[in-house]
């Protein structure tokens, strides 16, 4: 058999996958972490129990009205978007002149109401959720064998992230979305609703945590505490990619998802901290983080 | 944090809030004093330990402003180094505290050397990111026994005399720690150290061009937080006879933040108070099926929202507090 390292390929191509896998998923939060950040400063602790209830209303849609994967691709994050919507311009955007703290400390609050509430309604325990028929088996690519689904998800967050960057970057909404990051005040006074455009960024972002969710319900298993302890590893891979630039969240992601694999096929005693390790490294040589612009 | 309160060595002080200061401690320890006549001593002693945990996060985000969301590394991991300490070593009590506060304050250095390389917001997602991180360390590890926790820990003799395995012993044990803690505390925040943590809070750049080494400043702070939670941690350790990974999770590291949220952040008795209605809270829910984590949480959003300063905050900027004398600044 082929050896890598002294490593079976077929076992180091099989973790480079799941590295990957998990990098999406990182990329995909980290991504909309800083979108919002970007925006309205609040790291956005409930990003991970948005990411959560992505895959719940999946399940539910599932299990209540018989509504299939493809179509919770499209509603979960429209329900998720427009909760989040709701809380931004209920609570949220009362903290806007505080301390950025205050909004950590909040969304914190809301990350454990909104998980305690699905603990006591659905237990703690995870629920599965099957592949959707059309992706179901794999692909023998000669050299391993590919899951349909896995490869799926690895093109669909590629697509998002790509898509993501370009709304921002290319088009005039996301121009109006750089502006208010670089001097609310002014974009203001040029006419352009800014407390709008902070209501739709925090909804888009809970929409980009939501549809995550959803991708992730037939390879994780379903359950209330799915996201935060996501979302602690994605705060390590913030702080590593430095929440300056898009690109580099995205970046970042996929990176630390596959030296997360690599490290479970070499010593995987480390494999779930090595993230933390990048992080104490990075802050060691750039403080600011690989993407970072402040010092 | 912007809109703090500020109530000791604030320049001007008023007699009257003085002498109600002094009425309230006096009366606060002649309460501890006679408690356990009344409440349940290990409920009582829960409460000290988490008090003192309160008051020692508080040091940190009260007096430097910085915010921890790992703070349950120290706590817990004080737990399990008392626990392994006098468990298999066969310390006393005293030295397995001891044991549980050094380790804890070269733990607080250690994850205080990489978060203070940050600030506001990434300070607080790095402790928690490193936090995390020493909880997979815990649940790995050898000595923790992992999931099952260090389990029939010895209270042992206070100074191989008194015996703590009686209630009444250990409640007046972990009473002088908590008051030691707490004059520990005390002591710092109105040391000429704890001036300068404050001038950071207030104005960083001042503070670095009056020649003041910032970094060393915070990290001092940040291992005397870290050495305060573990006395918390250790003696907790001693009053429950266990250590388990529940105290290394981020949850814990989260009730200790709403503790001093409610009660006051930068107060000196606000946590105090604070931890007293979050342990009660979840002493009288553990009893019903309601989840206590949905409670936490509305109770943290109303925090956030209604009342910054918490409760003992919110009442010296009251119009009452005011007229009595307590300063407090915006």
């Amino acid at each position: 058999m082929t050896t890598i390292f002294g490593i079976p390929l077929a076992a180091f191509l099989g973790q480079l996958l799941i590295g990957l896998i998990n990098g999406s998923f990182y990329a995909m939060l980290s991504l909309g972490l800083a979108v919002i950040f970007g925006l309205l400063r609040v790291i956005n602790f409930a990003h991970g129990a948005q990411y959560m209830l992505g895959a719940f209303v999946a399940l539910l849609l599932l299990q209540y009205l018989g509504v299939d994967y493809w179509l919770a691709l499209a509603i979960a994050p429209l329900v998720v978007g427009l909760f989040g919507a709701l809380v931004e311009r209920t609570m949220l955007s009362r903290l806007y002149d505080l301390d950025p703290l205050y909004g950590l400390l909040f969304t914190f609050g809301l990350a454990l109401t909104i998980e305690g509430t699905f603990r006591y309604l659905y237990g703690a325990a995870g629920q599965p959720y099957s592949v959707p028929p059309a992706l179901s088996g794999g692909t023998n690519l000669g050299f391993m064998f590919l899951p349909n689904y896995r490869g799926w998800v690895v093109a669909v967050s590629l697509v998002t992230c790509l898509g993501t960057w370009l709304l921002i970057e290319k088009t005039k909404l996301g121009a109006y979305l750089r502006a208010a990051t670089e001097n609310t005040v002014l974009v203001q006074a040029f006419g352009i609703n800014v407390p709008l455009l902070l209501t739709l960024t925090y909804g888009f972002g809970a929409a980009l945590a939501a549809f995550a969710g959803v991708l992730a319900a037939p390879i994780y298993q379903v359950s209330p505490l799915m996201g935060t302890n996501l979302i602690i590893v994605v705060f390590a891979v913030v702080v590593v990619g430095g929440m300056g630039s898009i690109l580099g969240a995205i970046v970042t992601g996929y990176m630390l998802g596959i030296a997360e694999g690599l490290t479970k096929v070499f010593y995987p005693e480390a494999s779930n901290i090595v993230i933390f390790v990048i992080m104490a490294i990075v802050l060691l040589l750039r403080p600011a983080g690989l993407f970072g612009k402040d010092a | 944090m912007a809109d703090m309160v500020e109530t000791t060595a604030s320049g001007e002080r008023s007699a009257t809030a003085q002498s109600i200061r002094i009425g309230f401690l006096l009366a606060g320890l002649a309460a501890l004093a006679v408690a356990p006549l009344f409440l349940y001593p290990v409920f009582l002693m829960k409460l000290l330990c988490f008090a003192l945990f309160a008051c020692a996060f508080n040091l940190l985000i009260g007096y430097t402003g910085l915010l921890s969301f790992g703070h349950a590394a120290f706590f817990g991991g004080a737990a399990y180094f008392t626990a392994h300490a006098v468990k298999e070593w066969h310390l006393t009590p005293e030295l397995g505290i001891l044991v549980g506060v050094l380790g804890a304050a070269l733990l607080g250095l250690v994850i205080g050397f990489f978060a203070i390389r940050r600030q506001g917001i990434y300070f607080a997602m790095i402790t928690l990111a490193l936090a995390q991180m020493f909880y997979f360390f815990c649940l790995q590890a050898e000595f923790t026994k992992g999931e099952d926790g260090i389990q029939g820990v010895p209270r042992g003799h206070f100074l191989g005399l008194l015996d703590l395995s009686t209630s009444t012993n250990m409640y007046y044990f972990t009473l002088a720690v908590f008051l030691v803690g707490l004059l520990v505390i005390w002591r710092f925040v109105n040391s000429p150290f704890g001036m300068i943590l404050k001038s950071i809070r207030e104005n960083e750049q001042r503070a670095v061009s009056l020649g003041y080494s910032v970094q060393y400043y915070k990290l001092g702070a940040f291992v005397m937080s870290a050495a305060l939670a573990g006395l918390a941690g250790g003696t907790k350790a001693l009053v429950f006879q266990f250590a388990t990974l529940t105290d290394v999770t981020w949850q814990m590291s989260g009730e200790v933040i709403l503790m001093t949220l409610l009660g006051g952040i930068g107060t000196l008795i606000g946590p105090v108070f604070g931890a007293g209605l979050v342990v009660t809270l979840q002493h009288y829910l553990a009893t019903s099926d309601f989840p206590v984590t949905i409670v936490t949480g509305v109770v943290f959003m109303a925090c956030v929202l209604l009342f910054r300063r918490g409760l003992v905050g919110e009442f010296y900027a009251s119009r009452l507090g005011r007229r009595l004398g307590f300063a407090y600044r915006r």
